[in-house]
Formats: C-alpha cells, sequence, structure tokens
C-alpha cells in the first residue's frame, strides 16, 4: 500500500522541530527510525498531515554522562547504544537485551526514543527503563519535564507524552545498574516480537534479593511490574527455591490480555516460564 | 508404454549434473524483469476497494468525491462489468455434483468474503487510486455470514447462494473392502484421531500482478502476467472479454514465486483486463501483501474424524474418515475448488497396502476468501492423516512405527499395481527410500539419545511419513473435465546462424529452475555448450501451446518434450551435414558445437558454418534439398492418470514443555523423482518445499473471526518460516526412471511440502503420547500445544 500524501519538514535543530510540533492542531508526527512508522503509514494506520523527520537533529543523537546519570538522547539508535562506551560500562543489562530486539537491519535504524515513544506492550526496552529506574524528558516550545519510566507507559501505543511534545532524551542514573539481572523472552521465531518475557534486577553484592525489580513484558497493554514477587525475592536468598516460587506464584492474578496467537492462559503462563528462567538466569 | 529408446546409464555433459542455473547472475544483478518493471506509455493505475465484511447486500455505493480526486480517470462497480465481462464458474464435468455459482470480477450485488473486490479505481498512479478508493462511500446492509466449516450444513446456518439449497459444494465417497467386517473382529486394534489443518496460503516473494493492454485498431489485448499458465489465461481472456484467442497474448517473464497461488482466476486481474479493453489504455494492477492475504487463494480448511484398523502383527486393516473442508463462497475458476478433497479421497494410504477402505469428502461454501490448489494440493492433509494414525496404531500395538510401516508399505517388487482407491502405480521404491532415510539418520542411536535425554528433562521425539506425489499428469486431471487446462507440452528448438540454439517450451518459469533444466537437456542431446542455448518459456505468441507449471510436471513432460525436439533437430542437422559433408548421417554426430564423425570423434564442420550456408548461402546445397532446421515437438502421459513418486521422511523436534515451542533439530528426505536432472535443483525444490511444510505444521494460520474477518493481514502477524528456525534439511534421491517417457523424469516440486507436516505432527506427538496426551490441530502453535500439555502427566 501506499501512504496517504503528508507535507514533510526536515528541522535542523530541536527548537525548529518543537515549534513545527506546536504550530496548529494538524495531525503532525515525528519520525526517528521509521521501522514502526513507515508500516503504519503505508497501511494507512497512520495518516499524518505533517511528517517531521527528527534524523537531522544532531543535539537528540548523543549519549554523555552528565553528573550522576547517563542522557541518551531519543535518537540513538540501537546498534549505536549497543556500541557505546558509556553504555557498556554503565548498563551491561541494556547490552544483554539489544540483540533481543528485532534483526539488526531494523536495529541499524530504529531509535531509543521510537521505541519508548511508541509503547508497544511487547518491546523490551519500556521494562528495561523501569528496570533502570530511568526518567523520560519531554520537551515542548515552551517548558520540559521529566517523567519516571513507570508512570510514563499508560497502554496499548499509549504514554503520557502530549502531542505538542517530543521525548528528548532517556535519564538513566549511573547507580542504577543493578549488580544482578536476569532477562528471559518467548518468541516463536528469532528476531520476533516477544510473547512473553520477564526482566529482574536485584541491587547486592552479596547473597541476597535486594531492591528486586519484576517487570513482565509482553503479556499485558503496558510493561507490568510485579510489587508481591520482588516482595516475596527481597531479602532472601538467590537460592531460595521457595521465596523464588512464591515470587512465580505471585504473578497470577495479574490481568493478562490476549494476542492474536495466544490467550490469556498462554500469557499467564508463559509469563511464569519467563520470570523463572529470567531468575535462573542472574548473573552477576 | 513407449519405453525408454535407449538408457542414460552414462551421465551425461549436463544431464545428472548439478549445474548452475544460467539465469540466476541476471537477477542477482536485479536486472530481472517482473511485472512492475515493466513500464508502458500512457499506462494507469488501479486499487481495489475490497468488502470490508463477510457478507452483505450491497445497497448503494457513492462515489461521487472519489471522481473528483485529482488524476482519477475511472471509477468502476461491479455493475459497469455486466455485459462486459462474461461471468464464468468453477466447476468441472468429472467432479459429478460439483456446483458453484456463477462469478463476475467485482461484486455486484452481495459481497461474500471480507476482501471481495468491489470498486475499481484507475487513476494515474497507485496512491491517488488508493487515496480515492478510500473516499468511496460503500452502503451495505450486513447479511449472517456462514464461516464455521463445521457447521456450514446446519439447517439454521445461511445459505450463501439462494439458488442453492445448503452450503454444500461438492460430495464424494469411496467405499472399498468392507471396514464393518474388520470392526467386528475381536483380534484388532483401533485408534481415533481428529485432525483440524487450519487455514494457510503461499507467500510469494512477488505479489500477484496484471499489466493489460488494448490496442482497439487489431483486437488485441496483451497481458503482462506474474503466473503459471499462460494459455489457460490465454483461453480465458478470450473467452470471458469475447476477444478471439488468437488475439490475446499473454507473456510472463520472471516470476517471483507462485505456488499454485498464481494459477487461477482472480477477479482483480480480469476486471484490469476488462478496464484495459474498455478504456483502450495499459492499466497495471499489483496485489500488495496486505490484500494478497485477503484474496490471493487460501488452503487446506479441512475438519477431519477418522480412524485406522491393524491387527495386533502389525497389518494395517481399515481406514475410514470424513473429511468436512471449507472453500469460500465460490468453487475457484477454472481449476475449481473440489480437487484437493479429491486429491484427499485419492492419496490417503497411497503408500501402503489397506485393504479396507471408506471415505466421505464434504466441500462446502463459507463466508472467507476462497480456498483452491496450492503446492502439493491435498497432499499434506493425506499424508499427515495415514501417518497420523498409523504412528497412533504402533503405539497402541506396542510396534515401532518403522516397523509398522515396513509391514504395509507396497514391495518395491509388486508394481506396477493399483492403489486401495484404485490409483494406478508403477515404478516406486517405498521400501528402498525408507531403508535408506534410516541409514542417513542413523534411527537406533537417534532413538537411544532421544531416551537418555528425557531423563534430563529433554523431551525430543522423532516423526516419519512416507508418501506419494502425483506428478506429470495427463489429461484426466483437468483436460477430461472440460477445464482449458493443457496437460500436453511442447518445444520448438531452431538451430540459430551463429551455431548457437533456441529452445522454445510452454512450461514455465517462477524461479525453480526450469528454463535451466530445458537448457540442460537441450544442451546434452542436441550437442551444444550450455552457453549456447537461449530459452524462452512464458509467451503465448512465441512458444508451442501447452500447460505450464503445476502438478510438478516442468521437467517430466516439459524436458521430455525438449529431448523430443532436441533428437529431431539433430537428426535434421545431420541430414544436412550428410550430404554436406558427402557421409552418412549415421557416421556423424553432433558434439561441442560441431559435427563429427561417430568413430574417430574428429570435428568435421562446425554449426555455425553448417547453419550459415543453409541460411545465407542456400546456392551451395542440392536444390532438391529442402532443409530445415527448427523442430517441434509434443509430449503427454497417456499410459496412466498420474506419474507418481515416493519419498520418505523425517523430522527431529524438540519440545520446550513449558513454553509449548518446539524446535527442529534435523530434517531428512528421501526422495524418488525418477531420472535426476539436476540434483542441486532437485534438492532446492525439495528442500524448499520442507520449508513450506514446516510453516504448515508449526507457523502458518489465516485466522478469522467468527464474523469473517480475517485477522492476520501482514507478515507480522502470519507467521513464515525463517531461516534461523530451519534445521538442516538432508536430502537423499534414489533414481527409479519412469517408463513412461526417454528421460525417465519424475516431478519433484511438490514432495516436500507433502510430507513435511506429517513428519513434523509425528515427531511432536511421539513426544506427547508417552504423557498421555496427543494434538492433531494444525499448525501446532504454542498455544495449542501449552492448551495439550495441560492435561499431560509430566
Ligand atoms: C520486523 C520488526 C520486528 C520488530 N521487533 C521488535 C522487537 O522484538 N522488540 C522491539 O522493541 N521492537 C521491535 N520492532 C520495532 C522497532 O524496534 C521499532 O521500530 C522501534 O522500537 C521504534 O523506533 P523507530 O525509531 O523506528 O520509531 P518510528 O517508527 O520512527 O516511530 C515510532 C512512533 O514513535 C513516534 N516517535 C518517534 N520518535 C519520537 C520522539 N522523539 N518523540 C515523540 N514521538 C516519537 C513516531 O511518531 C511514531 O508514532 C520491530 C520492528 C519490525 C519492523
Amino acid at each position: 500500500m501506499k501512504s496517504s500524501a503528508f507535507q514533510y519538514e526536515l528541522p535542523e535543530d530541536l527548537s525548529s522541530a518543537l515549534k513545527l510540533l506546536n504550530s496548529n492542531d494538524l495531525d503532525i508526527l515525528p519520525l526517528a527510525g521509521g521501522q514502526s512508522l513507515m508500516p503504519m503509514m503505508n497501511f494507512r494506520v497512520a495518516q499524518p498531515d505533517i511528517l517531521i523527520d527528527l534524523n537531522k537533529i544532531d543535539s537528540l543523537k548523543n549519549i554523555t554522562i552528565e553528573g550522576d546519570y547517563v542522557r541518551i538522547g531519543s535518537m540513538v539508535r540501537y546498534c549505536e547504544l549497543e556500541q557505546s562506551e558509556i553504555i557498556q560500562k554503565h548498563f551491561p543489562l541494556i547490552i544483554h537485551v539489544i540483540p533481543y530486539i528485532a534483526h539488526s537491519a531494523i536495529r541499524n535504524r530504529g531509535t531509543l526514543g521510537g521505541s519508548v515513544s511508541l509503547a508497544d506492550p511487547a518491546a523490551e526496552m519500556p521494562s528495561v527503563l523501569i528496570t533502570l529506574n530511568a526518567s523520560i524528558e519531554l520537551s515542548s516550545s515552551n517548558s520540559t519535564r521529566s517523567v519516571n519510566a513507570e508512570d510514563f507507559f499508560k497502554g496499548i501505543f499509549e504514554t503520557v507524552r502530549k502531542s505538542n511534545e517530543l521525548v528528548t532524551s532517556i535519564n538513566i542514573p549511573v547507580s542504577s545498574m543493578p549488580k544482578k539481572f536476569g532477562f528471559y523472552e518467548v518468541t516463536r521465531r528469532h528476531g520476533d516480537y516477544a510473547i512473553a518475557g520477564a526482566v529482574v534486577t536485584s541491587d547486592n553484592g552479596q547473597d541476597n534479593f535486594n531492591d528486586t525489580r519484576v517487570v513482565l513484558f509482553a503479556v499485558s497493554t503496558k510493561p507490568m511490574r510485579v510489587p508481591k514477587s520482588e516482595a516475596a525475592l527481597n531479602g532472601n536468598n538467590f537460592n531460595n527455591q521457595d521465596s523464588i516460587n512464591e515470587a512465580i506464584d505471585a504473578v497470577t492474578g495479574n490481568s493478562f490480555e490476549r494476542d492474536l496467537h495466544n490467550d490469556e492462559t498462554t500469557k499467564e503462563t508463559l509469563a511464569k516460564v519467563s520470570l523463572k528462567r529470567a531468575i535462573g538466569g542472574l548473573n552477576g | 508404454m513407449t519405453g525408454p529408446k535407449f538408457s542414460f546409464d552414462k551421465p551425461g555433459k549436463y544431464i545428472g549434473q548439478p549445474t548452475e542455473r544460467p539465469d540466476t547472475r541476471r537477477l542477482l544483478k536485479g536486472r530481472g524483469k517482473f511485472v512492475d518493471d515493466i513500464q508502458l506509455p500512457r499506462m494507469l493505475h488501479a486499487a481495489f476497494l475490497r468488502s470490508p465484511v463477510a457478507h452483505a447486500k450491497i445497497k448503494s455505493i457513492d462515489t461521487s468525491i472519489a471522481e473528483n480526486i485529482k488524476g482519477v480517470v475511472k471509477i468502476l462497480k461491479g455493475t459497469d462489468f455486466i455485459g462486459i465481462v462474461e461471468p464464468y464458474v468453477g466447476v468441472l464435468s468429472h467432479l459429478a455434483g460439483l456446483r458453484s455459482a456463477p462469478q463476475m470480477p467485482l461484486a455486484v450485488d452481495t459481497v461474500r468474503w471480507q476482501g471481495e473486490p468491489v470498486v475499481m479505481v484507475i487513476a494515474n498512479s497507485r496512491a491517488i487510486a488508493e487515496d480515492a478508493a478510500s473516499e468511496i462511500i460503500l452502503d451495505l446492509e450486513d447479511l449472517p455470514a456462514a464461516t464455521n466449516t463445521e457447521k456450514a450444513l446446519d439447517k439454521d446456518e445461511p445459505v450463501i447462494h439462494s439458488e442453492f439449497d445448503s452450503n454444500l459444494a461438492w460430495e464424494r465417497t469411496v467405499d472399498v473392502g468392507n471396514v464393518d467386517e474388520v470392526y467386528a473382529r475381536d483380534d484388532v486394534v483401533t485408534v481415533e484421531k481428529q485432525f483440524l489443518f487450519g487455514r494457510h496460503t503461499g507467500v510469494t516473494l512477488e505479489a500477484r500482478a496484471t499489466i493489460a493492454n488494448y490496442d482497439p485498431s487489431e483486437n488485441q489485448l496483451d497481458i503482462y502476467y506474474s503466473g503459471q499458465a499462460p494459455h489457460m489465461m490465454q483461453f480465458i481472456y478470450a473467452k470471458h472479454l469475447d476477444i478471439p484467442e488468437e488475439n490475446v497474448r499473454v507473456t510472463a517473464h520472471d516470476v517471483g514465486g507462485a505456488f499454485g497461488i498464481k494459477v487461477h482466476t482472480y477477479g482483480d486481474e480480469i476486471a484490469t483486463a476488462a478496464a484495459a479493453k474498455l478504456m483502450e489504455r495499459p492499466i497495471k494492477f499489483l496485489a500488495d501483501r496486505y490484500e494478497s492475504f485477503m484474496s490471493d487463494i487460501h488452503a487446506r480448511d479441512h475438519v477431519i474424524n477418522s480412524k485406522m484398523t491393524v491387527s495386533k502383527d502389525g497389518k494395517i486393516l481399515a481406514l475410514e474418515y470424513d473429511d468436512l473442508t471449507g472453500i469460500g463462497p465460490f468453487s475457484m475458476y477454472p481449476r475449481t475448488s473440489a480437487i484437493e478433497a479429491n486429491q484427499v479421497l485419492n492419496l490417503t494410504g497411497g503408500p501402503y497396502t489397506i485393504p479396507n477402505y471408506r471415505a466421505n469428502a464434504k466441500v462446502v461454501f463459507q463466508n472467507k476468501n476462497m480456498m483452491c490448489q496450492y503446492r502439493a494440493v491435498g497432499h499434506p492433509i493425506a499424508m499427515a492423516l495415514c501417518d497420523g494414525l498409523l504412528e497412533e496404531a504402533a503405539a497402541a500395538i506396542n510396534l515401532d512405527s518403522v516397523e509398522l510401516r515396513k509391514r504395509n508399505l507396497i514391495p518395491d517388487d509388486t508394481y506396477p499395481t493399483t492403489s486401495t482407491t484404485g490409483m494406478k502405480l508403477d515404478d516406486l521404491s517405498h521400501q528402498k527410500a525408507l531403508s535408506k532415510l534410516i541409514e542417513m539418520m542413523d534411527y537406533e542411536k537417534l532413538k537411544k539419545e532421544n531416551a537418555d535425554l528425557k531423563k534430563q528433562g529433554m523431551y525430543r521425539g522423532i516423526g516419519f511419513c512416507s508418501m506419494i506425489e502425483v506428478t506429470n499428469p495427463s489429461p484426466m486431471f483437468y483436460g477430461i473435465g472440460g477445464a482449458p487446462i493443457a496437460s500436453q507440452d511442447g518445444a520448438t528448438i531452431r538451430l540459430d546462424a551463429g551455431g548457437g540454439i533456441h529452445v522454445a517450451s510452454s512450461v514455465t518459469e517462477q524461479g525453480q529452475g526450469t528454463n535451466a533444466v530445458l537448457a540442460q537437456v537441450a544442451a546434452d542431446v542436441f550437442g551444444v555448450d550450455m552457453d549456447r542455448v537461449q530459452v524462452t518459456t512464458g509467451d503465448t505468441k512465441t512458444t508451442p501451446y501447452g500447460g505450464g507449471t503445476w502438478a510438478s510436471r516442468g521437467a517430466g513432460i516439459g524436458g521430455e518434450a525438449v529431448y523430443l525436439a532436441a533428437e529431431a533437430l539433430k537428426d535434421q542437422v545431420l541430414d544436412v551435414a550428410g550430404v554436406m559433408l558427402q557421409s552418412k548421417p549415421e557416421d556423424l554426430n553432433i558434439d561441442n558445437g560441431h559435427v563429427i564423425d561417430n568413430l574417430s570423434k574428429e570435428k568435421r564442420m562446425s554449426l555455425a558454418d553448417l547453419a550459415r550456408t543453409v541460411y545465407y548461402r542456400g546456392n551451395e546445397l542440392p536444390s532438391d534439398m529442402s532443409p530445415e532446421l527448427i523442430a517441434t515437438r509434443h509430449f503427454r502421459v497417456t499410459d496412466t492418470p498420474f506419474v507418481f513418486t515416493n519419498g520418505a521422511m523425517a523430522a527431529h523436534v524438540e519440545l520446550d514443555i513449558e513454553t509449548g515451542i518446539v524446535k527442529i533439530l534435523n530434517f531428512w528426505a528421501v526422495e524418488d523423482c525418477g531420472r535426476v536432472i539436476n540434483p542441486m535443483l532437485v534438492d532446492e525444490q525439495i528442500r524448499g518445499g520442507v520449508v513450506q511444510g514446516i510453516g504448515h505444521a508449526l507457523y502458518e494460520e489465516c485466522l478469522y473471526s467468527d464474523d469473517g474477518q480475517l485477522l492476520n493481514t501482514t507478515l507480522a502477524d502470519y507467521l513464515v518460516p525463517m531461516a534461523t528456525e530451519m534445521p538442516e534439511i538432508h536430502v537423499g534421491h534414489i533414481e527409479t526412471p519412469t517408463k513412461t517417457s526417454v528421460l525417465g523424469a519424475k516431478g519433484a516440486g511438490e514432495a516436500g511440502t507433502g510430507g513435511a507436516p506429517a513428519c513434523i505432527i509425528n515427531a511432536v506427538n511421539d513426544i506427547l503420547r508417552p504423557l498421555g496426551v496427543t494434538n492433531y490441530q494444525i499448525p501446532m502453535t504454542p498455544n495449542r500445544l501449552l492448551d495439550t500439555l495441560r492435561s499431560a502427566k509430566i
């Protein structure tokens, strides 16, 4: 299919982009890596009047250390994230997860900001960012605000971002890289969106779970943090099978969303398997 | 039977060799010529507005906004084609009782499936046509939709065609021996299973595509076609658009895959041709992936209740089943949608001696996309059904399933023979194939390994299938029933002035390497290097008349015609050479582009010299000699309805019992396609077919909502197998040439697709059965397997 006609803008700096976004009440969409937006436009699911291509805005493409956090510009591509020494040094969890996202051709174009803005419930990065206690920086032509990743995602393709705002950066406290992390996802084919997945982190150099985060993805309308599982683990030994079982059982009772191929029961089953295997694969 | 004229005991220079395809260089350099590469002057572009619902009355169609969009040239509705296109009905006289309603290219007053073309927009670009299509207002009055195959014949189900009393399109029963007598015995074991085969479709890299160009000054219609059967389409366009057949030219250049999807009559393509005639301008229509999912034919869709009875010492005594298959609202034209069910009835159990057999097939209409012939028509169903039951029966009498196969396969030394369902079988090698398979895979070692790993909590299984494949069909397949589908094909070979040859053949190329095979045969038999052979296929104007590609017949029938033509041309050339060289033709031969002395092998004259003399300097020849440097021969199979092939295949799989994910560890296929002309291409056919079969078993399914909405219309939702999930596919060959031709080549194109699903299904059930459960719902998705595993004893 061919996309419907649209006006194309290629601003060279952030303030022009924000101004364009603000200019009127037309349907305006920013274009990042285009890996999701271009097919949506060709299917005419998205029919923007104006497309604002962010690819020329250099200020959105950097990864920098600013005081006690790492700032990742929204236009940083997955492949750049993967090769960044800063990310390699501070956030091995991100490095570990990137190969699970799509295929390298898609990662060469797709951006972290695009993934966050899209808010696909099956995407990996939103859940990873929640475990890392990241915040999302949103800018409009007259203000800038920062929203905690946990509060940012609202539902399927839905975030707190307002239509006149851009995601400008993703900021992660350097201190929040957990000492231990585990990740597991179930896919039918290599590179597909997961049909269920789990990220587990624990901040402790010793033998017990501490400040644990458990986030499930691809099983509900948005990343699913499971406080009961976290509570079951906290303070217990990494090898304490009873507390691990309790954490896995605590997944039951949450509300699961079916997808085209998998019903709610399967989603719940796979969420538990993912969590079990993520815990089983805890590294560090 | 004709019988071999001479045997090909010695491998030829090309025949039997893994010769590279001459066209790959061109294709890899991006020089392929597909329909979308063709730009004609004054060409317009079409897009179709398709029905958004499964069943509705069309109350009105408002095109007023669309018409005024700049660049829109014409908007046509179903009613605009009345009187322009003669309606078509997908029935064949040899499928007694098959009924279907007349079809028009666009829905006229009722829409009967979601995706049915309703309005055609013709514009200066496809994008404008799509803009306009989205501005058309369809006023539809919803009708209840019949979408559930199992309910299609219920009294309170909506009847799709008011002229019929029910949604039944066709029914056939086969009853051989007496199954009831077997059931009455007390020394037998009966297993019973329900098989559910979901719908899937063939996903071609190049979607359907057509350019139609009409020249009123000569009443000439030219079609640029991405498909398999140019001459069939020539007939169809001529008949239904009322143009003399000779004034219709159908040309297929490169075709990016077809798999049987592109051998049918599609409303959008007929509408494109009719509109070109109406507007006297070229029109291009390319189906995109989205509309391909909604409008390319789907396949399978069977609900089968079945049972098999065996004696306790491992003899299959009886097979019985009822097959219910849904085909959408019409039987597809002209091949019909009853062939698959007919194939299931004919082929199930074909590899085995089964004395008692009772089967019924019912083909029903539904408000879903149409179902028709796709690669390996009926085979995957027939093979999965029989070999699935066989594995169940083996387990029930505690016998290794390979042993049960060995005890029941039709022995290699009993041919010719007839199958239970009356199929003539000859030149098959089931026993040899199974032995070779067992050896290749090291079955005993693998079984032990599986048992050891199970103790460590790993679940691995092995599944088998012994199969037959219908290839090289005779006129008994379609022609007998009145379809414009040739089973004979022809080849013309011409010696050119430069000493090279040109082959024109009526079989067609869709990427599988047919042209290479034709060139191999021509080069070898005539005596030139392959790089001196040019091949033309896919053109009704310049090739002999024939059927094109379907039912695995390119090498077996097209190759044989080339063989015969090359022999004939060689005789003609040697006659001329005899006169020019004052030798007896029988003392001469052709090799490497030269006429040579048969005994000394000495070069006597180049073919270029000979041809130039004939073409330019005829004065040097005796005046009573009229040399012919062109020969045409045709070939058809006469003594048997089909030339069957056979194979034995096995899969080794691992099931993650917590996630329901199946990983295929290894796959083996032993195939007997008679003479192998190009082992590399046969291996590719087998492997490609196996991959499609794996798709059917594990991934591919067209999912519908209860009200008939197709739910997956992208490659993100419709999963095809990808390279990363594919196992090593080991291919072994047995060559039992068919006696119906000199070359002895049978078909190889569909075996993998026909046999692989059974292997995967059986391998997964090999894991499930010891856990007290089985699953025969295909594809075997994680959701279904987890569901099954919930009642397993682990
Ligand atoms: C075959 C395939 C497989 C995939 N598999 C996975 C997978 O396994 N896991 C996964 O996470 N993803 C997967 N993806 C999605 C891919 O990673 C997404 O394309 C990516 O996450 C979105 O990034 P993008 O830069 O391409 O965004 P775009 O497609 O350009 O934009 C996506 C959306 O975000 C908006 N947007 C983009 N940038 C901003 C911004 N700075 N501020 C505000 N709004 C913005 C756009 O307007 C649009 O609505 C897959 C994609 C494909 C095609």
